[in-house]
């Protein structure tokens, strides 16, 4: 897998643990120990309290979809292959949205509000990225 | 405090050659603007005192295109700025501007944007696009480009998506501004776009990210507009027909991350509104003419039903039988907007407006233009900006 042509994120010293922990396959959010909102975003300020101290802790990999589109142009050599890919938006339970990829779905079938849970794709040796399919209870 | 309602006026427009113009850059198009803007209001160049910038995507200078004042060598200005609100700072700057003169900081303010991302050997797409895919993405905030979401088309996707899932609106719908607005460019001898368009054409082109076929898509122009911002007095001695601003206002839901937040379906129009129609003394069925910022087809559905014009989640079945085009009962981007007439962001339906309330719309004026509203929208529905203007001081 060391050809993965596709962008390679670096982690930042904020975003590190995230990275970590999707490599254990578990998929983690920053809480904030002073008024307990849950954020995924490159801050080390809580939007809502303005407080700085906050933790990583592990999200239930469940949510919904906020919404998705499919992407036709060729912005990236290493992603014409597969187009057309759906993107998406993905809502967690515990409030963060987050961009993924719906899996185990044709992109016809997608729909917005739809259920999702979490997997984990080791798309190289360095990098997993969380990814979502439907959620059949 | 004294309502601002009726005070200002814009007295001076100019619009250079728009579209596929190569071999200028950003700066010559701002002063060519500026230069047709004067002759326009029969203002000499040494009255003018204050100017404010929109760069946009190829800039003419550092500080935010404020060395602009050197290529146009205008000497001793009172008020100067560089805005940066995307599609949002052209009404801004109109808003500002007013303010300022209404204020007595300045007399005469040109207000200035121009672009030059067309090249030859590089379309519209890859002048907007592509720039996001040469990213190395970094911590979380790069994230989305791990999963192949780039450029501008994508979020408004999902917005215009979020939309469809929640309220039934469908390409059908989308697909009647896109043709309403190419009717009123084909009576646009300005526009880039003016051969006709059916419904099938607009199902017909080609995705760029569904649920946004290529007509969905704003055009992208090179070129340069230029306003100018005076007082009511000093507009009625000018040369042309004062366009009276009776009212402004802003709305930011911002680009919050917050648990349920949906900025995408629900937009600062309606606090935009509140202020701008309280100041003009009006309600939206007084409006007999929209300029709205239509960076994309769903951006127009949105921001009608935000106005009030249709109720939320309405704004699909309101625009089906093609109200927002020419003969229709709510004429809208009357010059064909930024999707078939010209791409200058904000001050593309800053100047239909001018055009509409002058009564200097030819073939393509608008019967009643008592009431215009204009629109600006930056970001991804971030940012918004509403003015209020009438061929009448109130």
């Amino acid at each position: 897998m060391s050809d993965y042509a596709k962008p390679l994120p670096v982690p930042s010293p904020i975003s590190l643990p995230f990275f970590e922990a999707v490599k254990r396959h578990e998929l983690v959010v920053m809480r904030c120990r002073s008024c307990g909102t849950c954020r995924l975003i490159e801050r080390e300020t809580c939007p809502e309290c303005w407080s700085n101290d906050y933790e990583w802790v592990r999200a239930s990999g469940r949510g919904s979809v906020y919404s998705f589109v499919v992407m036709h142009q060729r912005l990236h050599p290493a992603f014409a292959g597969d187009i057309p890919y759906n993107v998406a938006l993905i809502d967690l339970e515990e409030g963060p949205r987050l961009v993924s990829n719906i899996v185990g779905c044709p992109n016809e079938a997608l729909k917005v509000s739809m259920a999702v849970e979490v997997v984990f794709d080791d798309v190289s040796d360095e990098l997993t990225l969380p990814r979502f399919r439907p959620t059949f209870a | 405090m004294e309502s601002i309602k009726g005070k200002t006026a814009i007295a001076g427009l100019g619009i250079t050659p728009m579209g596929r113009i190569y071999g200028r850059d950003a700066a010559s198009f701002a002063v060519e603007a500026v230069r047709f803007a004067l002759e326009d209001s029969g203002l000499g160049k040494e009255q003018i005192d204050g100017l404010l910038i929109n760069q946009a995507t190829t800039p003419f200078g550092g500080l935010g295109g404020l060395a602009l004042q050197e290529y146009l060598g205008l000497p001793n200005l009172r008020f100067v700025n560089s805005l940066t609100m995307g599609g949002a700072t052209a009404a801004s700057m109109v808003q500002i501007a007013a303010l300022a003169v209404a204020h007595g900081m300045a007399n005469y303010v040109v207000c200035v944007f121009a672009d030059a991302p067309l090249r030859e050997d590089r379309g519209g797409g890859q002048a907007y696009g592509a720039w996001s895919a040469g990213l190395r993405p970094y911590g979380l905030s790069g994230l989305h480009l791990a999963y192949g979401l780039f450029g501008i088309n994508a979020p408004y996707a999902m917005a215009a998506r979020r939309h469809m899932g929640l309220y039934g609106t469908t390409n059908e719908h989308l697909g009647a501004i896109a043709v309403a607005q190419r009717k009123w460019a084909a009576l646009n001898p300005a526009a880039q776009e003016r051969e006709p368009m059916t419904m099938e054409d607009y199902h017909r082109s080609r995705w760029v990210v569904e649920p946004l076929h290529l007509y969905d898509c704003c055009l992208v122009s090179n070129g340069g507009i230029a306003v100018i911002v005076t007082t009511a007095e000093r507009a009625r001695d000018l040369r042309q027909p004062p366009v009276y601003v009776l009212g402004m206002g802003q709305g930011h839901p911002g680009a919050l991350t917050r648990p349920g937040w949906d900025a995408d379906t629900v937009t600062g129009a309606g606090i935009a509104k509140e202020t701008a129609f309280g100041t003009a003394g009006i309600s939206v069925d007084d409006v007999d003419v929209c300029e709205l910022y239509d960076c994309y087809t769903y951006t127009v559905l949105v921001t009608l039903e935000d106005y009030g014009f249709c109720e939320k989640g309405e704004g699909g079945p309101f625009v089906a039988d093609g109200k927002l085009g020419p003969g229709g009962s709510l004429p809208t981007d009357t010059g064909g907007g930024m999707l078939s007439a010209y791409y200058m962001w904000g001050m593309t339906p800053i100047s239909e407006a001018a055009i509409q309330a002058r009564g200097q719309g030819g073939e393509r004026q608008a019967p009643k233009n008592d009431i215009i509203l204009v629109t600006g929208n930056g970001g991804i529905l971030e940012h918004h900006c509403a003015i209020v203007l009438s061929p009448r001081p109130g």
